[in-house]
This record gives structure tokens, sequence and C-alpha cells, in this order.
């Protein structure tokens, strides 16, 4: 079939990709820009392993055709950190053990960062809802659930600081 | 996935026309949640994808006095659940939206899709059939509209003819003194496809009676049904513990579950009789504000 470009902004970056339209958003990022961050589990958006955000909301790119990201804006897990510097809820992961085998973690952070741009006070109960459509075979979620508490309690003082 | 034609036009006459000379064998697209699932696992092999992306004017969630409620058949479940409008004025759309998938697959999939797809247990289906909801469905003869107790044909079946498009749904305003209920039970409470549901609404007089009763039950037959006997023996009465009770019995032989892998026919009619009790104590509370 028929190759075709995409126009896509990843991670801050325009990129203009070659690709088939039976690929998906999954596919273009592991493939065509290997970034390896985002994860396959399923294939079917049960396991949120492939979650990235389209246009600042989470979504499962293994779910997106990969023309269907043309003229979007998407971050993944390797856009999170600014200038070298692990983003606030990455940190809070390695500091509480949100994760073992790490598979779910890409997925959970971007979840996690989603959330905490909308929420900057989340109820336990809401960071649980906010992560049901990200598996973890390995952690039983509540060192999760802990770290993307510990993350909003700092990036809250993080922000006070910065507006005195 | 299997290779096929990728369309993006930017309007929906570009749409259709698209749909009517490439011929059978397309599949509309819009979040992909139902459609890439069935291209990945269950061998649907479309030769040819029309996507409504690009189409103009698909996106919308509007509310207007007289006109109702109307939503785009591109706007996602997200659109619609975060809508202060929906919120507001239909919470029983909230309620069903807000239980497909994750956030993940909110924010990629539609009402229109789910609708379109026609599960038996699709969430946002019994409550729209409650609230009388109109489909607007376009082809390249023109618009069409169809009530959508009307659209469900059978199990992934509906009513869209070839090389027709969902367009929008629209919602009739909200009548006072009415209520509605939805309510599905699933094993976990995320991610989960209903065993069964029941939607209930109910619009009642200035005399506390019931002037009008709609129950509308999920994942118990090869499409959403009708509780009719239900609905025919609260009309006119006023609603008490007992009239409950005896509707949610009326319900259970309005529903024709099979049993499966998910439950058997006895547990989903069990079901059927608690959703509907349920659902119906909510709407009349929620009628009498
Ligand atoms: C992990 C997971 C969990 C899910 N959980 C639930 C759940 O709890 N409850 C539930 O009800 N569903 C659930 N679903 C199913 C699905 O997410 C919903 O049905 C969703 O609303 C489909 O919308 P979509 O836009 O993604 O549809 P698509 O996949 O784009 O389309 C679905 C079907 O409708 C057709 N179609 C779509 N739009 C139109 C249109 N405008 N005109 C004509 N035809 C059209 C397509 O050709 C296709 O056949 C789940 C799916 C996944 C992957
Ligand atoms: S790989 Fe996309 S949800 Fe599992
Ligand atoms: S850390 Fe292994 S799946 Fe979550």
């Amino acid at each position: 079939m028929a190759k075709m470009i995409v126009n896509v902004e990843v991670n801050g970056e325009l990129q203009e990709l070659l690709t088939e339209p039976h690929r998906t958003l999954l596919d273009l990022l592991r493939d065509n820009l290997s970034l390896t961050g985002t994860k396959e589990g399923c294939g079917s958006g049960d396991c949120g392993a492939c979650t990235v955000l389209i246009d600042g909301r989470p979504v499962n790119s293994c779910l997106v055709l990969a023309p269907e990201a043309e003229g979007r804006r998407v971050t993944t897990v390797e856009g999170l950190a600014e200038d070298n510097k692990l983003h606030p809820v990455q940190t809070a992961f390695i500091e509480e053990g949100g994760l073992q085998c790490g598979i779910c973690t890409p997925g959970m952070l971007i979840s996690a960062v989603a959330l905490l741009r909308s929420n900057t006070e989340p109820s336990e109960q809401s960071i649980r809802y906010a992560i049901s459509g990200n598996l973890c075979r390995c952690t039983g979620y509540d060192k999760i659930v802990r770290a993307i508490e510990v993350a909003s309690k700092r990036m809250k003082a993080n922000a006070a600081i910065a507006s005195h | 996935m299997r290779a096929f034609a990728y369309h993006a036009p930017a309007s929906l006459a570009e749409a259709v026309a698209i749909l009517r000379r490439e011929g059978p064998g397309g599949r509309v697209l819009a979040g992909g949640t139902d459609l890439l699932v069935q291209m990945k696992e269950r061998g649907t092999v479309p030769r040819y994808v029309v996507s409504l992306r690009a189409v103009a004017d698909l996106s919308h969630v509007t509310f207007q006095t007289g006109r109702g409620l109307v939503i785009g058949s591109r706007a996602s479940l997200t659109d619609v659940i975060t809508n202060r409008d929906v919120r507001e004025r239909y919470p029983i759309i909230v309620e069903s939206a807000g239980l497909v998938g994750s956030h993940q697959i909110q924010n990629l999939g539609t009402v229109g899709g789910n609708i379109c797809n026609a599960s038996p247990s699709a969430d946002t289906a019994p409550p729209l059939i409650a609230l009388g909801a109109i489909l607007r469905l376009h082809s390249d003869q023109g618009p069409r509209e169809l009530p959508i107790a009307e659209f469900f044909t059978g199990p992934g079946r509906t009513a869209l003819e070839e090389g027709e498009v969902l367009a929008e749904i629209i919602v009739p305003d909200p009548q006072p003194h009415s209520g509605g209920s939805y309510e599905r039970y699933t094993p976990r409470q995320e991610m989960d496809i209903a065993v069964a549901s029941a939607a209930s609404f109910v619009i009642l007089a200035p005399d506390g009676t019931v002037s009008h009763a709609k129950i509308i039950l999920g994942a118990v037959g090869p499409t959403p049904l009708h509780a009719r006997a239900a609905e025919a023996m609260l009309v006119g009465k006023i609603p008490s513990g007992g009239l409950i009770e005896a509707a949610a019995s009326a319900a259970v032989s309005d529903a024709r579950p099979i049993s499966d892998q998910r439950g058997s026919e006895s547990y989903r009619r069990h079901l059927i009789n608690v959703l509907t009790r349920r659902t119906l104590t909510r709407a009349i509370e929620s009628a009498r504000g």
C-alpha cells in the first residue's frame, strides 16, 4: 500500500515521517523515531503501556492509526524531563519505589502527569481513577499511588516558592 | 493489521462521496477504539478507511434551549463528559459515557462510535434511547433523521445504509420534573464491559403521577431493549416502593438474555431486576427534585 507522510510534533520537535496507513502511532514512535520508552503490552487498549499525550490528553497510541496523528502534538515519556532534569513525577517514582520491572512505568508516568496538570491536589481516589487504564503486574499499585501523591505535594510546594 | 487505503476528507460531503465512489468494503473511522481492535484481533479487513479526523464541524457539543443537545460524531467521550451543559442538564449521559474504558479510551472514543459499533453492551446506548435521541445521518443523497430507538437492528448491526455516516446525535431539551439514571453491572469497577445494564427515565405530572417512563435494558438481548411491560405499569401511577418492585419484576420478563462467559441467563435476569429497581428509584428521586 502507498506510503504517506505524516507531520507530527513529538516532544516539541516537528517531524515529517514516512509511514503506511495501517501502522499505528506507537509504531511511528518506536520504529521511525526510536523512542522506545513507550511500550506495547496488549496492543488493544487494555493495558495502557503505550499511553502518550496527544494535545495534552492521554491516549492509547496502539489504537491510533499513524496518519491520525497528522498535525497533532505528541508527548512521550522521553519528553517529560526538562533540561536534563527528571520530571518531579519521575523522581518520586524512583524515590518511592513506584516501579519494579518498569514495563508499565512510561504509561503510568504519562497518566500521572496528565492528572497533575488538571488537578494539583488529587485525592487518593482520583489518582487511582486516573491510572485505572494502566495495568501493573508488579507493584500492587500502592507505591505508584504514593509516588504520585508525593509528586503532587512537591510540585505544589515548588509552585508556591516560584510564585513568591 | 492488514493494509488498506486511507482517506481523510475535509468535509462530510467529501466523506460520503468517497464512500459512494469506493463502494462496499469501507469503514468509517472516528476514535478507532473499536475499529482498531477489530482490525487487529477479530479479522476485520477493510479495503479502505474513511477517517472523520479532518472533517470540519463534527467535533462540537452544543446546547441551545429549543434545539436540545447536539453531539457531533467526532466529539470525544471526554468532550461530552466535561461539557458544562451536559453535566448540568443530562447527568445520565455523563454517567454512562464516564463508564466507557479508561481516560485514554475516553479521549479517543466517541459517542457516535459507541452507537455505530452497536455492541449490545454499549454504555451510551440505553440512556440515549431513554432520552429519545435523534440521529442525523448523511449520505450522498442528503441528510435524514432517525430516532435512535430504531437504529439498532442486531449485534454489530444498525440501520445505517451503505455509504451513510452518522453526523450528529440530537437529544431533546430536558423536561421539567424529569429524571434519569443509568447503571451497569461489571465484575470489575473499571475497564470492563457490562454484563447487564439499565437506564430509567421518567417525567412526573404536577399531581405526582408518572406521565412518561422509559426503561431500556443493555446487554440482555441482541440490541438494547425496551422494557415495555415495565413502562406501561408505571404510567399514570404515583410511584411507590411497591410499584417500583413490580416494574422491576416486569422488566425481567422483557429481557432476552443469553448465557455466556460473562454471566448466565438467570444471573442476568437477577441483575436486570436489581438494576431496574435502583435506576428507577434514582430517576424518580431526581424527577421529584
Ligand atoms: C480497553 C477498552 C475498553 C472499552 N470499554 C468500554 C466500555 O466500558 N463500554 C462501552 O460501551 N464500550 C467500551 N469500549 C468500546 C469503545 O471504546 C466504545 O464503543 C467507543 O465509544 C467507540 O468509539 P470510537 O470513536 O472509538 O469508534 P470507532 O472504533 O472509530 O468506530 C466504531 C464503529 O462505528 C463505526 N463508526 C464510527 N463513527 C461512525 C460514524 N460517524 N458514522 C458511521 N459509522 C461510524 C466504525 O466504522 C466502526 O465500525 C472499550 C474499548 C476498549 C479498547
Ligand atoms: S499496548 Fe496499548 S493499551 Fe496495551
Ligand atoms: S512495574 Fe512491572 S508492570 Fe508495573
